[in-house]
């Protein structure tokens, strides 16, 4: 009975843990620490000195003379080839603002025509990337969040290596923050906080939206983390909100637009008020949207930030 | 106002070109960040300012500050660094000046 498992057997005993198949399956050695002989060492060098001293004497090795002269002016032709190429593609583009143009066609005019009767959004854009192409932007939001990911499983270290090894601590040599930079800091990231916050949610009514509103904020939070240090930061913005922040944002923005998706979208009943068009709380689901995505975005600016530099948030 | 954008168009080939002809990677860096401000500037002359701020935003400010930060890992910023071990070195292991 032990010998043969069923697959069943086996998928719950791998899923419950209990038979781990690579323990034991696998040999696995001891890592021996690499130890170089300093003969080696030395003639390795020697070698690749008389290597080196033989490949570019360039006086007498006349291939890589040739390769070097023929590299150059291959160079400069390929580029200039390329920006020709380009320049007469330019040229042969529509004059922009002519009403002629090929992409002046009927999406955009009813875009436009009808854009505030079906999102209720005074910003065209705001109404076509959120409301209209919502698909679009979620694939985006998705696209950050993914990259985030790449980037942790990239550079992030574990929680022992992150407070032991010196090799996260890249303020060795400044240990004080800067003291103008702090007192600079202390007027302009209230203000900062505030227009990004502005302009998320005004997306609707004025230029801007979650992108935009999203980028400032994260901008903000980079410059605080830069003045006053990831101790004080991690007060109020650490991993678990970060966690809790992008995911929870991602799925709600998911939930919302599939939601709206399902009920017909643009135009047909779909149960969410569009209010009156100006008005903060308008614009059905764009407000809420427009804050998601800003919080993703603004998450993500940051994690960049943070992981780059010393690899946890 | 077509003189204006002119120049902000020959500004940003200057920035462009000067990017690729500097030697030294920190002053490549800021001259990205001024094409990104050009760039900024140029898309309000288009009429559309949510670009503008984007463009401040990402272009001007996260991209520079993350390729300030792998420089720093990189230990590119080669005279400063000198400079401050130097430092470190006289101060005898004293962390405060």
């Amino acid at each position: 009975m032990s010998e043969k498992k069923t697959h069943k057997q086996k998928f719950s005993e791998w899923f419950y843990g209990e038979n781990d198949p690579f323990v034991a399956a696998m040999p696995v050695q001891e890592q021996k620490e690499h130890q170089v002989d300093e003969k080696t060492l030395q003639e390795y060098e020697k070698e690749r000195a008389e290597r080196h001293e033989k490949v570019f004497d360039i006086a007498h090795n006349g291939k890589i003379r040739a390769f070097r002269r023929s590299y150059r002016v291959l160079g400069v032709m390929m580029c200039l080839l390329m920006i020709s190429i380009l320049l007469l593609a330019v040229s042969y583009l529509p004059r922009t603002g002519n009403p002629a143009n090929p992409d002046n066609n009927e999406v955009s005019r009813v875009y436009i025509e009808n854009g505030l009767q079906d999102t209720g959004a005074v910003n065209v854009v705001a109404g076509m990337i959120l409301s209209y192409r919502a698909f679009d932007t979620f694939g985006e939001t998705n696209v950050l969040f993914i990259a985030t990911c790449c980037v942790m499983i990239l550079l992030m270290l574990d929680e022992k290596a992150l407070h032991t090894s010196g090799l996260s601590n890249d303020r060795f040599y400044e240990p004080k923050n800067d003291w103008i930079l702090q007192k600079i800091a202390k007027i302009l990231v209230p203000i900062i906080f505030v227009f990004g916050i502005y302009v998320m949610l005004n997306g609707h009514i004025s230029p801007g939206g979650g992108f935009s509103g999203g980028a400032i904020l994260g901008a903000g939070m980079i410059l605080y983390v830069n003045a006053f240090g990831f101790k004080k930061t991690q007060k109020f913005f650490n991993e678990t909100v970060y966690k809790v922040i992008k995911v929870g944002a991602l799925c709600i923005y998911g939930v919302l637009i599939t939601y709206f998706f399902f009920m017909g979208a643009n135009g047909l009943n779909n149960h969410i008020p569009l209010g009156i068009p100006g008005h903060i709380l308008s614009a059905g689901l764009i407000l809420p949207i427009d804050v998601l995505v800003g919080l993703e975005v603004a998450c993500t600016m940051y994690a960049f930030y943070a992981l780059f530099r010393r690899g946890g948030l | 106002m077509d003189f204006l954008m002119y120049i902000l168009l020959g500004f940003l080939v200057v920035c462009a070109v000067a990017v690729s002809i500097s030697k030294n990677l920190l002053n490549s860096i800021l001259i990205f960040m001024s094409y990104s401000l050009i760039m900024s500037i140029i898309w309000i002359r288009l009429e559309s300012p949510d670009l503008a701020i984007t463009e401040a935003a990402v272009g001007a400010g996260v991209t520079t500050v993350l390729f300030f930060v792998t420089l720093k890992k990189l230990h590119t910023m080669k005279e400063q660094e000198e400079e401050k071990e130097a430092g470190a070195d006289q101060a005898g292991g004293e962390k405060h000046e």
